[in-house]
């Protein structure tokens, strides 16, 4: 299941790594840096229940069309 | 082309444009590499078959490069594998590049211990020609050049197909009809069935070119390389110094000019340097498609290969696919031609080959993602994957630059027998699965599969089956051949080596172990000791007549 309880110790401290994380970045590269930061943590977690849980977070209250549940692509 | 010339196939005028016409088992329409092992695959089973093609030749220009091991075993049990490996050129790693550098290698068949490779490259024509081939070694077979198929009438259990020539129109019957006109199928429109699916918009260019050079015989795949910014590009090696170039175009590309060499020549010259000596044997412009017809079977029309289904070829899945459609269908044919079996048998062909269609257009489709992707976050996430994956393994797996064709595991299949609870099989060969090779030793050569040809096989691990259940399952109305694996003292039925346990292993086989084999190879049942009545089960399961089979067993 995706812990949605506090679970970084130092909260501030991470959040201003990520901003910091993006320094000097345009636009495009920051985009890039997400994508990747993204794929390694999604890897380091692995497994793909807490990771469906977890984009269908994210996508709430994004607009288009709500993702259905668990269904696989293709 | 300079290193192939098309065969010109003589016509023949039909018997049937003044006599009665005949009525035959089965007639195949269309003559490619499908159709034709369809007509092989029949023709040794000893059945008579019609084959009708509109054309006179072969595939002008290559389509199909990439064979594939499962194809090739197939083709081996066809009596042709050994041509097709002797003229490919086989090969077992590819290589991605990222921008101007090599990301990471990977090799498809990492363990030896297989007789075939993981694939071969061979033009399609080349292909074709050694099916034509092989086919006109076979008693059983006509081959009609120049027939095309203009109308399917179904009547009852009569297929009337009407056929026009140059010396006009006849009709012929059959019992059976193998629909393997290819992806604009005629044949599905006559018989107003369709094929439904998505088509990828964007363009590719498709050369052949000769080129003495000494690039290994890998598959290179290259994103945003340096001489094609921000698409994609592929070089792969063929028989006689032939290589294979494929350059994404986009969607806005105009096809017509990029055909014409003063396209071509600039985009190669930057590919493979101004110095390098090559000319253009063929090119084409393509768009790519998945589809599938919702079922392969409509009465008595049975659909192979890219009528029935078409993927794009990021997989080698086409052809590749169709020769495993081949395999799977003509043995259920010859039983409900003797009537060994009923028509679920047939039904049983469009179960398991629309789910490997599906895999297949699934696979191919996440290829097509990844090598085109689709709008700027894709693209995204696509170019971190390829950038991660140059220092970090687990981003390899998610580089897919083609997944290349493997065959189906049915494993949901209703002619499966379930393992029994207590059975404790591990590994890979669950019921579904087709047989893997192994070395072995014994009268019929080294390799497992050649012991697993023709009809039902049970593959039993020590001399487990007595020698009078060995005699009454050859004598059944539906034999069984009995295959022992043993050492120099066992005696009895067919007996094979296995000198290295590597069989043993991979089938995690114990002493008493009994696997059963369809004639397409791939596993029936399984259980850890023989029982004469669980394999007359599973074979009834398999024919759908439990109880005739029972009875003549009996
Ligand atoms: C660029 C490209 C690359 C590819 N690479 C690969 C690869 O590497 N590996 C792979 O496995 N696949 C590959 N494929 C796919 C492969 O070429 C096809 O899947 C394969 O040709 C399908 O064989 P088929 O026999 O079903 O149809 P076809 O090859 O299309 O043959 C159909 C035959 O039917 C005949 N016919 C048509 N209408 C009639 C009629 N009315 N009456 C009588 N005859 C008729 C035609 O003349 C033809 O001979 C590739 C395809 C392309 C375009």
């Amino acid at each position: 299941m995706l812990n949605t309880e506090p679970n970084i110790a130092a909260s501030d401290d991470f959040y201003q790594e990520l901003i910091d994380l993006h320094r000097d970045l345009s636009d495009e590269e920051s985009a890039l840096v997400n994508a990747k930061l993204i794929l390694l943590l999604a890897n380091h977690i692995g497994d793909a229940a807490v990771l469906r849980e977890a984009m269908q977070a994210a996508r709430e209250e994004v607009g288009g069309t709500p993702l259905p549940l668990g269904e696989e692509k293709g | 082309m300079k290193t192939y010339t098309n065969p010109v196939y003589p016509y023949t005028r039909a018997a049937d444009l003044s006599g009665a016409p005949r009525r035959w088992p089965v007639i195949v329409a269309g003559a490619g590499p499908v159709g034709l092992t369809a007509a092989i695959d029949l023709a040794q089973r000893g059945i008579d078959v019609l084959v009708l093609d509109d054309d006179n030749t072969v595939s002008v220009g290559s389509r199909a490069i990439c064979w594939s091991k499962r194809a090739l075993e197939i083709l081996d049990r066809l009596g042709c594998g050994e041509r097709l490996v002797k003229k490919g050129v086989e090969w077992n790693v590819g290589r991605i590049f990222f921008r101007d550098e090599q990301v990471f290698d990977f090799n498809l068949l990492p363990e030896t211990g297989h007789r075939r490779p993981a694939f071969i490259n061979l033009q399609q024509y080349w292909v074709e020609q050694f099916l034509v081939e092989r086919l006109g070694e076979l008693p059983h077979a006509e081959l009609r050049w120049k027939n095309k198929v203009v109308g399917v009438t179904e009547r009852g259990d009569d297929v009337t197909v009407k056929v026009s020539t140059p010396d006009g129109e006849y009709s012929v019957h059959a019992d059976w009809l193998i629909v393997a006109d290819g992806a604009k199928s005629p044949i599905r429109g006559m018989l107003v069935l369709e094929a439904e699916g998505q088509v990828f918009r964007d363009r590719f260019l498709i050369a052949d070119i000769h080129m003495t050079s000494d690039f290994p015989t890998e598959r290179w795949s290259w994103f945003d390389p340096p001489f094609h910014r921000n698409q994609s590009a592929l070089l792969h090696r063929q028989a006689d110094n032939v290589w294979r170039v494929d350059f994404q175009l986009g969607w806005e590309a105009d096809p017509e000019e990029e055909k014409k060499p003063e396209h071509i020549m600039p985009r190669l010259k930057a590919m493979l340097g101004d110095t390098a000596d090559f000319e253009i044997e063929w090119a084409s412009v393509y768009t790519f498609q998945c589809r599938r017809m919702r079922s392969f079977r409509q009465g008595r029309s049975l659909f192979v290969g890219d009528a029935a289904h078409l993927v794009s070829p990021f997989g080698a899945r086409g052809a590749n696919s169709g020769i495993q459609d081949v395999d799977n269908l003509m043995w259920k044919l010859e039983l409900v031609l003797k009537q060994r079996a009923t028509l679920t048998l047939i039904d049983s062909y469009d179960v398991e080959r629309t789910f490997a269609a599906d895999e297949n257009i699934r696979a191919t489709t996440r290829s097509t993602d990844f090598i085109t992707p689709k709008g700027k976050t894709s693209r995204i996430f696509r170019d971190a994957v390829l950038m991660l994956a140059k220092r970090h393994p687990f981003a390899r797996r998610l580089v897919n630059a083609g997944r290349l064709s493997v065959p189906a595991v049915l494993r949901d299949s209703p002619l499966n027998t379930p393992d029994a609870a207590n059975s404790e099989f591990e590994g890979a060969m669950i019921p579904g699965t087709p047989a893997v090779d192994a070395p072995v030793t014994g009268p019929r050569g080294d390799w497992l599969l050649a012991y697993l040809e023709g009809g039902f096989t049970l593959l039993a691990f020590g001399a487990v089956v007595p020698e009078s259940n060995v005699a009454a399952l050859a004598r059944s109305p539906i034999p069984i051949s009995v295959v022992q694996v043993g050492d120099r003292s066992t005696t009895g039925a067919c007996v094979i080596e296995d000198p290295d346990g590597v069989l043993a292993a991979r089938y995690d086989a114990k002493p008493g172990t009994c696997y059963l084999f369809r004639p397409d190879q791939h596993v029936c049942a399984r259980w850890r000791a023989f029982d004469p009545a669980r394999v007359r089960a599973a074979l009834a399961r398999v024919t759908g007549e439990s109880a005739m089979v029972e009875r003549e067993a009996a």
